[in-house]
């Protein structure tokens, strides 16, 4: 199993290097060859990290982690088949070469750096993982070279920054509590953190909570420093903006999760649950009003993230162990169905030119593949039957009406339904509302259909019948956060 | 008052007046004017945490910190001040941008925030061997003044350059509560922190291509 992680944090790596000499077939070639790879590699380790933790000089992989790797590889390989046909279209630009060459180094560096960062031991390379997702990322943003794509990168490179800087904080106070326990000079590993337990300062350990959820939240689009996230994720190219709001928001949950599991196992679960709980809350709220009102396509899927991640983080404040199974399931089938959101709009905002939900008609005549996937891809954003997302988030519901957190469940059941209110008027607008047949009827590219497909089957699949070793693997990832140790 | 404290000694005096100096150095770029200016109070603030550095190793025995101080030195002192300047001198504008407040309620606004940040960091009880407490309150200031900075200031390299004095207000609170950390991770963090003032770097040319200057008071486009 050790190989696997090594693998997993190289393949990436030598897809990027080939990506740098420019030849943009051989790229894409093995950019598609690289993520099923990584796909597989990250399926392979399911089994292994649901009875062990397998480990090997400073990668580790544990049921938390290998979750968030599914997510990320599943998304990885699906930006791969998708980009083939997304820079067809770019094709006529006189600098395509160059277009492809710096897409190609940033997708693979991107998803390298969101591998290696579940699969890092210890959070201060954990911090530097996520540091370099924020700077690949925010370069990807800048490629298309509009004054708005500059604005977005600049906004977000310094916001992110400026959060990991506290992120940064939150490691060497975490560094500080633990050396009172380890001894002066160790690496931050995680079992020495979590075997040390209450022994650790308690407002040393508090302080670093709150600061990585404020630092991290940062990057995982928390209220209230979540306003780099809609304009990233509008104007980044439309695999980059699925692998953003699918992957890289759930990195930097997965941050902010190792940190619960620190403090939880220091504090109690009470603190560090009702932080999580604010948060939330405060971001789920912002993020169903923004929805309802909300005119640029792709600005209205990044609002949904936001919805999204506090769902994540109300789940972990509500602290029941159906809840954090609930959470975790959340993250991959959220990665599936935002992924497809995002390659759908991609399809429409190339189709009919605009980003402007209120330009976009009659989407269903025109695109008779894109159209019904995306459709489906909303109606399993809204939670619907029988798409992952029904059954994570009645989880996450069932657990915390089970943990006897009644007012939070009701609050956040409303403000799902607000979210989907105005996604569906949205999604209904432009699809089934009848306008002038302004482009021909046709799908652009197979390459850009295919991805929502396989979303699609790993939406269904995991709605209705979870495979026995994810079981598993969730339940392992459960007991790990609710102090059962590693 | 306490008659058994003793008096700092001469160690904690400078260590804690080179951490004083670190935050002056902090409020000097909140009122800086020239764009120039401000990146050689950064390589001054950069000096000074790496001369930290030596004296903390020299007297606490940490050979390490030789290692990261000269380091720091070579990148925060020389390599990042030069890249900036390099940047700063293809552009035509040497004053930064107006602030949204002005001066003196900037510097208002800083002290308060200094402040907060200095008594509250004493009420976490946050002691370390290797410096004293005084200094962490005044890293917990540099780094809060340095938000300041970012947000008050209209242009994008007074907002890069807070972002960078930023993270020397962390080493300084590094030093304090972390000196033992292992060398290997300060490197990493040094490493990325090269990786991100390229792509600063790359990001501020892209911005000032794109719009002939370097102020950021147009980038309101994007919201809602």
């Amino acid at each position: 199993m050790p190989v696997v992680l090594i693998l997993l944090t190289t393949l990436p790596l030598a897809a990027a290097v080939v990506s740098l000499l420019g030849r943009t077939r051989a790229s894409q070639a093995l950019t598609l060859v690289m993520g099923l790879a990584c796909l597989g590699l990250a399926i392979a380790l399911v089994p292994a990290a649901a009875h062990d933790s397998p480990h090997t000089g400073f990668l580790r992989a544990d049921a938390i982690s290998v979750v968030f790797l599914l997510g990320t590889a599943f998304l990885y390989a699906a930006a791969a088949v998708y980009s083939i046909g997304y820079l067809r279209a770019e094709e006529h630009r006189e600098d395509f070469a160059r277009y492809a060459r710096r897409f190609y180094l940033g997708v693979n560096l991107f998803a390298w750096s969101m591998l290696a960062a579940p699969l890092v031991n210890g959070l201060a390379l954990l911090w530097i993982a996520v540091e370099i997702t924020t700077v690949v990322s925010a370069l990807l943003v800048a490629l298309d070279n509009t004054d708005n794509a500059a604005e977005a990168a600049w906004k977000y490179v310094l916001l992110a920054s400026a959060g990991l800087g506290i992120g940064l904080l939150a490691t060497i106070v975490m560094y500080y509590a633990g050396s009172t326990v380890a001894g002066q000079s160790y690496d931050l590993a995680f079992a020495p953190l979590l075997a040390a337990g209450t022994r650790l300062p308690h407002t040393a350990v508090q302080l670093a909570f709150v600061l990585a959820v404020l630092g991290f939240g940062t990057k995982v689009g928390l209220f209230p420093v979540h306003t780099w996230l809609p304009d990233a994720h509008s104007e980044a190219p439309t695999p980059v903006s699925a692998m953003l709001s699918g992957s890289l928001l759930a990195v930097s949950f997965y941050a902010v999760l190792r940190y619960y599991q620190i403090a939880s196992g220091t504090l109690g679960a009470s603190f560090p649950r009702t932080v999580l709980l604010v948060f939330g809350v405060l971001s789920l709220l912002l993020a169903a009003l923004y929805l309802l009102e909300q005119r640029d396509l792709k600005r209205l899927l990044a609002y949904s993230s936001v919805e999204h991640m506090g769902i994540l983080a109300i789940g972990i404040g509500l602290g029941a162990p159906l809840a954090t199974a609930g959470v975790l399931l959340h993250v991959i089938v959220h990665a599936a169905a935002k992924g497809n959101a995002f390659f759908g709009a991609g399809v429409l905002v190339r189709k009919y030119r605009t980003k402007d939900v209120a330009t976009i008609r009659s989407g269903l005549d025109t695109l008779p593949w894109t159209a019904p996937l995306f459709l489906l891809a909303i109606l399993a954003l809204a939670a619907m039957p029988p798409f992952g997302l029904f059954r994570s988030e009645f989880q996450i519901v069932a657990g915390g009406l089970a943990a006897a957190h009644n007012a939070v469940t009701v609050v956040l059941v409303v403000l799902v339904t607000v979210a989907f209110l105005g996604l569906s008027v949205a999604t209904t607008r432009m699809l089934f509302t009848p306008g002038p047949r302004v482009v021909a009827r046709g799908e652009p590219s197979a390459w850009m259909v295919a991805p929502m497909l396989a979303g699609l089957a790993v939406l269904v699949l995991l709605g209705i019948h979870p495979p026995a070793d994810l079981a598993d693997l969730f339940a392992r990832g459960v007991s790990d956060l609710a102090g059962g140790g590693t | 008052m306490n008659p058994a404290v003793s008096p700092p000694g001469i160690y904690a005096g400078i260590a804690n007046g080179l951490a004083v100096l670190l935050l002056l150095t902090e409020f000097a770029m909140l009122r800086a004017a020239l764009l120039r200016a401000q990146v050689r109070l950064y390589a001054a603030q950069s000096l000074l945490v790496s001369i930290l550095a030596v004296v903390v190793a020299a007297t606490r025995h940490l050979p390490e910190l030789y290692v990261l101080a000269g380091l720091s030195l070579a990148l925060k002192v020389i390599v990042v001040p030069w890249l900036v300047s390099r940047m700063l001198r293809r552009t035509t504008t040497e004053i930064a941008g107006s602030g949204a407040l002005g001066v003196a309620s900037e510097v208002l606004v800083a002290v308060a925030v200094a402040a907060f940040g200095f008594f509250a960091t004493s009420r976490f009880h946050i002691s370390s061997p290797a410096l004293p407490t005084t200094a962490l309150g005044l890293g917990v200031a540099v780094i809060l003044v340095a938000f300041v900075l970012m947000v008050v200031r209209r242009d994008v390299v007074s907002q890069a350059i807070g972002f960078f004095s930023l993270e020397n207000g962390v080493s300084l609170v590094s030093l304090v509560v972390a000196a033992g950390m292992p060398l290997i991770l300060e490197v990493a963090f040094l490493f990325d922190l090269l990786v991100a003032v390229v792509v600063f770097g790359v990001l501020m040319q892209v911005h000032h291509a794109r719009s002939e200057s370097l102020s950021t008071t147009h980038l309101t486009r994007l919201r809602g």
